[in-house]
């Protein structure tokens, strides 16, 4: 069981991948606490398994050995059909590519994760109007996604993942598509989500600048995490 | 927003693509529809015959005429009940391409065989057989051209001339008969032959074929044997089978319509299968990433099957059911033509139930392997591909 108060508990964590008749080990034996309220962002060089990370928190990869307690419920065993359930209540993903549904609206695209709740149209309609006043795209919302310029999408995407009211949300590199300015405007909003709205966040990013909006750095490197000091 | 919705948005990602599938399934079901309908047209006839009834033919062909003076002869036969006979007089009205079904019939045995499919009033029978120039009309035929008892009507053949030269007969129309069985059609005239045999300048004391009814079905073997055996080695040999058999014959005339029907549907689904196939699992794999993003989101398996094969589904109905409607129309222009060379003709409820499980059938077959593929699809490979 993890904690009352960590999201996020990993122990003993391996997993491997096999390419060819090469066998590669991201992590062995990992462990890992995230409290709940917290935000974190992971950091590493290339390959040394943060995107993999991402996905065994979320539940769409499974690791080879250890256990993963998400949000109350231990991940790892779960079924397909129990993870889609997981991931809809209890996760918001943001990627760096927005992955917005081309033929969909603004509105429509963050209303997709309440069609898998019992909310009825109006009750669904509320939470998009709801969602999207909290990035500042109320006034978007008929628009589509080839309408918006790139931070207005990852701002789409950011309301998508907050819809349902998840309780921890994973990014994958949420900024690195976008310029400075636009990057910035996207952290600040996880921000608010993390402080005004408890959310608790996992954030992958190659960027340092990026990494100061979070409470918290975790180097990954060979497999292991290092903290790190955020600077002031 | 819901599931059909975001079908509906998926389909239609790209518009150009998917109203190019959609026609080439609207033209595939239009070709279905119109043959089905004529297939079923060319059979009713087969499907309005009666079980007890036999047609005696010439040997050679049923359209090689038989001497009349065989028709007494049948006539005694053991078993026969009843015989009849008829001559093809190849009519039409007013132009030749008003073709009409027009037959020279010895009166009296013609409503006491069909008796069972007919129904005419006693006064009209009575005028049909008093009345030399009497012509019996279809209900179906009268109301087509608007013809009424008492009217005088001129009918041409296209294969027989008066002794004066004329090719046109003048008839009074003395009574119209209704059908007891709806599947009788009764797009026909029928006329005295002995008016018919008098005044034509050929083929005198020959008569086209005969029908007859036996005193029980089980005689029909019996009856058949003994009618060609009695003309066998004879100028007019005679071939008798029933008239299912005889009806299914003349529209063999026309060439197999079953099997031009089976093939020619049958390759046109066959292409449209493949295309649509193809089609859809191009289009699957073009948004494999955008499944990927909806099973992250929390989409399960079966509702990313579900959502994939119900495209595939509407896609089909999208296609189909306009095609069934062009085929419904299609069969009306041709039912309602002057020649009305298939006045049965209509797509049917049947044959609109028989279009809706093909549809579903070519929306299952070509959406399940891009349904099954999407429903396995592993997220972390296919955002991996980005």
């Amino acid at each position: 069981m993890s904690s009352p108060s960590s999201m996020v508990r990993l122990t003993g964590v391996s997993k491997r991948f096999v390419k060819g008749k090469e066998t590669i080990s991201i992590f062995d034996s990992l462990d890992l606490t995230i409290p709940q309220g917290d935000f974190v962002a992971v950091m590493g060089p290339s390959g040394s398994g943060k995107t993999t990370l991402l996905n065994l928190l979320g539940g769409i990869d499974r690791p080879d050995t250890g256990e993963i307690h998400v949000a109350a419920e231990q991940i790892e065993r779960l079924g397909e059909g129990d993870l889609a359930r997981f991931r809809a209540a209890k996760i918001g993903f943001i990627f760096q590519f927005y992955n917005l549904m081309p033929m969909l609206t603004a509105a429509q695209n963050v209303e997709l994760p309440l069609l898998l709740t019992k909310l009825d149209a109006k009750q669904r309609r509320k939470h998009v109007e709801t969602a999207l006043g909290v990035v500042n795209l109320a006034d978007r919302a008929k628009h589509y996604p080839r309408e918006m310029s790139g931070g207005q999408q990852q701002r789409v995407a950011i309301a998508r993942a907050i819809v349902s009211d998840p309780q921890l949300i994973l990014a994958d590199e949420p900024t690195g598509d976008l310029d400075r300015a636009t990057a910035d405007e996207i952290l600040s909003i996880l921000q608010l989500l993390n402080r005004d709205l408890a959310k608790t966040i996992v954030m992958v990013t190659h960027d340092p600048a990026a990494a100061r909006y979070a409470r918290r750095v975790l180097h990954l490197d060979k497999g292991q995490f290092i903290e790190k000091e955020l600077a002031a | 927003m819901n599931d059909f919705m975001l079908i509906r948005k998926n389909l239609f990602a790209k518009k150009l693509r998917a109203i190019l599938m959609i026609v080439s399934i609207l033209v595939a079901f239009a070709i279905f529809g119109v043959l089905v309908a004529f297939e079923k047209a060319f059979n009713a006839g087969e499907e309005a015959a009666e079980a007890d009834r036999l047609v005696v033919v010439n040997k050679i062909n049923f359209t090689q005429p038989l001497p009349i003076a065989y028709f007494n002869r049948v006539r005694a036969v053991e078993g026969v009940r009843q015989v009849t006979h008829f001559n093809w007089f190849g009519g039409y009205y007013q132009d030749p391409k008003n073709f009409l079904i027009v037959m020279a019939v010895e009166p009296r045995t013609y409503l006491d065989v069909y008796g069972s499919d007919l129904i005419v009033a006693p006064e009209a029978q009575e005028a049909f057989f008093r009345e030399r120039t009497g012509a019996l009309v279809g209900e179906a035929m009268a109301e087509k051209w608007g013809w009424k008892v008492g009217d005088r009507v001129p009918i041409a053949s296209n294969i027989f001339s008066q002794k004066s030269g004329a090719r046109s007969w003048d008839f009074t129309i003395v009574g119209i008969a209704k059908k007891r069985k709806p599947q009788v059609d009764t797009n026909f005239m029928v006329f005295q032959y002995a008016y018919f045999d008098e005044t034509r300048s050929f083929g005198k004391d020959m008569i086209g074929w005969m029908a007859l009814q036996t005193t029980s079905m089980s005689l029909n073997d019996q009856v058949s044997k003994t009618v060609d055996a009695m003309f066998a080695n004879s100028l007019y040999e005679t071939s008798t089978d029933t008239e299912k058999a005889f009806n299914k014959a003349f529209v063999a005339q026309l060439g197999n319509i079953a099997l031009i029907v089976t093939l020619v549907v049958g390759a046109a689904f066959v292409t449209i299968l493949m295309i649509v196939g193809n089609t859809m699992a191009l289009s699957i794999r073009e948004r494999t990433r955008q499944i990927a993003v909806l099973k992250t989101l929390g989409f399960s398996g079966q509702r990313v099957l579900r959502l994939v094969l119900g495209e595939a589904v509407l896609l089909a109905l999208l296609g189909g059911l306009p095609g069934i409607g062009i085929a419904a129309l299609v069969a009306l222009l041709v039912r309602e033509s002057p020649q009305q060379f298939v006045p049965k003709i209509a797509v049917t409820p049947d044959i609109l139930f028989m279009a809706i499980v093909l549809m579903l059938a070519l929306g299952f077959v070509t959406g399940l392997i891009p349904a099954l593929n999407a429903m396995r699809l592993k997220i972390a490979t296919a955002l991996g591909r980005g």
